[in-house]
C-alpha cells in the first residue's frame, strides 16, 4: 500500500492540488482569489499530464553527440505548451473584467456585486 | 517608483535581460528554450522597465505605433512562410522539401524553417505580454 | 455548517480521484501505453529529418507546426478580447465618482 502510494506520487500531488484550487474558487468572496484558485487548477492539470511520459533511468530529450538512445517521452511536454499559452490569455480576459466590475461597483467582493445587480434588476 | 537603488540596478540589468532573451530564442533548436521562454524573457524585462520608470518613458523606448505592426507582422510572417511552402511544392508548411536551406547539425544557421518560426513566436509573445500590460494598468495613455 | 459540509464532499472527491489514480501504471515504467511507435518514430529520425538535436522543438515546429499556428492565433485572439473591453468603451471615463 505504502509502496503503491510513493510511485503514484506525482499523481496524487497533481489531484492534491486541483482539490485545493476546487475549494479556493468555491470558499472565498474576493473575485482576485477565486482567479487564482482557477490559476492553482490549471498548474495541477499541466503536472499529471507531463508527469506521464517520464521512463526511469532517462535522459532529456536533446540529442548529443555521444550515441545515448534513450529519452524521456517529448509529446506530452510539447502539448502542454499549447495549454499554457491558454491558461495565460484566460486569465488575462478574467483580469481585465474584473477591471471592468470594479470601476462600475467600486468593490471586489462578490456578494455586494450580486446584490447590487439584483437591486438593478428588479 | 521613486526608489534610488531599484532605478540604478534596473538601468544597469536591462541591456543583459534583452541579450539573454535573445540568445535563448535564437539557440532554440540547439539546447532548451525555444519561442515562447525567449518571447517571456523579453517580454518580461519590458515590463520591469515599465514598473519602475513608468509609462511615459516606456513610451518613448518603444512607441505604440511600431509595437501594433509587431504584433500583427509577427503572425503574418508565420503564414507567408507556410505559404511559401504550399507555392512550392504541394503542401502547407513544409521543411526539406520546399527548398529551406539545411547546413549542418549543431550550428546555428541550420535545419531551416525552424530559426524562422521561433522567431515568429518569439516577436509574438513578447510584444502579446507588452501589450496587454499596458492595456491593464491605469495611467495617462493615449492610443492612436 | 455548510463549510463543513463542503470539506466533507471535497474530501469524499479527492478519496475518488486518488482510488482512480492509483490503478495506472507506475511513474517511469518501461512499457506505459503512452509510449507508442509514433514517440519511438519522432525519437529515431529528428535528427535525421531535420538537423536539429532539440526533439521537442523539432515536434512543435516541424511535424506538427499547424497547431503552433493554431495557438499564435489564440495569442492574437486576447489581446483583441481584452482591448475590446478595456479600450472600446471608455478607459478612463468616471475617476472621481
Amino acid at each position: 500500500m505504502i509502496e503503491s502510494i510513493l510511485e503514484h506520487i506525482n499523481y496524487i500531488g497533481a489531484m492534491a492540488l486541483f482539490i485545493i484550487g476546487l475549494y479556493t474558487v468555491l470558499t472565498h468572496n474576493n473575485l482576485l482569489k477565486r482567479v487564482i484558485g482557477i490559476n492553482i487548477m490549471e498548474t495541477a492539470v499541466f503536472l499529471f499530464f507531463v508527469s506521464i511520459g517520464y521512463v526511469e533511468g532517462a535522459r532529456a530529450p536533446i540529442v548529443l553527440e555521444n550515441g545515448e538512445t534513450l529519452f524521456v517521452n517529448p509529446i506530452p511536454s510539447a502539448l502542454i505548451l499549447t495549454g499554457i499559452v491558454v491558461a495565460v490569455s484566460i486569465t488575462a480576459y478574467s483580469l481585465s473584467l474584473i477591471v471592468k466590475l470594479y470601476q462600475h461597483h467600486q468593490t471586489l467582493d462578490m456578494s455586494e456585486i450580486m446584490a447590487a445587480q439584483s437591486e438593478d434588476r428588479s | 517608483m521613486n526608489d534610488l537603488i531599484v532605478k540604478v540596478i534596473t538601468k544597469m540589468l536591462f541591456p543583459f535581460i534583452m541579450v539573454y532573451g535573445f540568445y535563448v530564442m535564437l539557440h532554440g533548436h540547439l539546447s532548451p528554450g525555444g519561442g515562447f521562454s525567449g518571447g517571456a524573457i523579453i517580454g518580461g524585462g519590458f515590463v520591469l522597465f515599465t514598473l519602475v520608470f513608468g509609462l511615459a518613458k516606456a513610451e518613448a523606448l518603444l512607441p505604440h505605433r511600431y509595437l501594433k505592426y509587431v504584433e500583427s507582422g509577427g503572425l503574418l510572417f508565420y503564414m507567408g512562410i507556410g505559404l511559401f511552402g504550399l507555392f512550392t511544392t504541394g503542401y502547407f508548411l513544409s521543411n526539406q522539401s520546399a527548398g529551406f536551406y539545411m547546413g549542418e547539425a549543431f550550428t546555428l544557421f541550420s535545419s531551416g524553417m525552424i530559426l524562422y518560426i521561433t522567431f515568429a513566436i518569439g516577436l509574438k509573445v513578447a510584444s502579446t505580454m507588452i501589450t496587454l500590460f499596458r492595456y491593464i494598468i491605469d495611467e495617462e495613455y493615449d492610443h492612436d | 455548517m455548510s463549510k463543513k459540509l463542503l470539506v466533507g464532499v471535497l474530501a469524499v472527491l479527492f478519496i475518488i480521484l486518488v482510488v482512480a489514480v492509483l490503478q495506472m501504471p507506475t511513474i517511469g515504467s518501461k512499457d506505459h501505453p503512452a509510449y507508442n511507435q509514433t514517440a519511438q518514430y519522432y525519437v529515431d529520425n529528428a535528427m535525421r529529418d531535420t538537423n536539429s538535436p532539440n526533439i521537442i522543438t523539432a515536434i512543435i515546429t516541424d511535424y506538427r507546426a499547424f497547431d503552433t499556428l493554431g495557438e499564435t492565433t489564440v495569442l492574437f485572439t486576447s489581446i483583441a478580447a481584452v482591448a475590446s473591453i478595456l479600450v472600446a468603451s471608455g478607459h478612463k471615463e468616471d475617476n472621481h465618482e
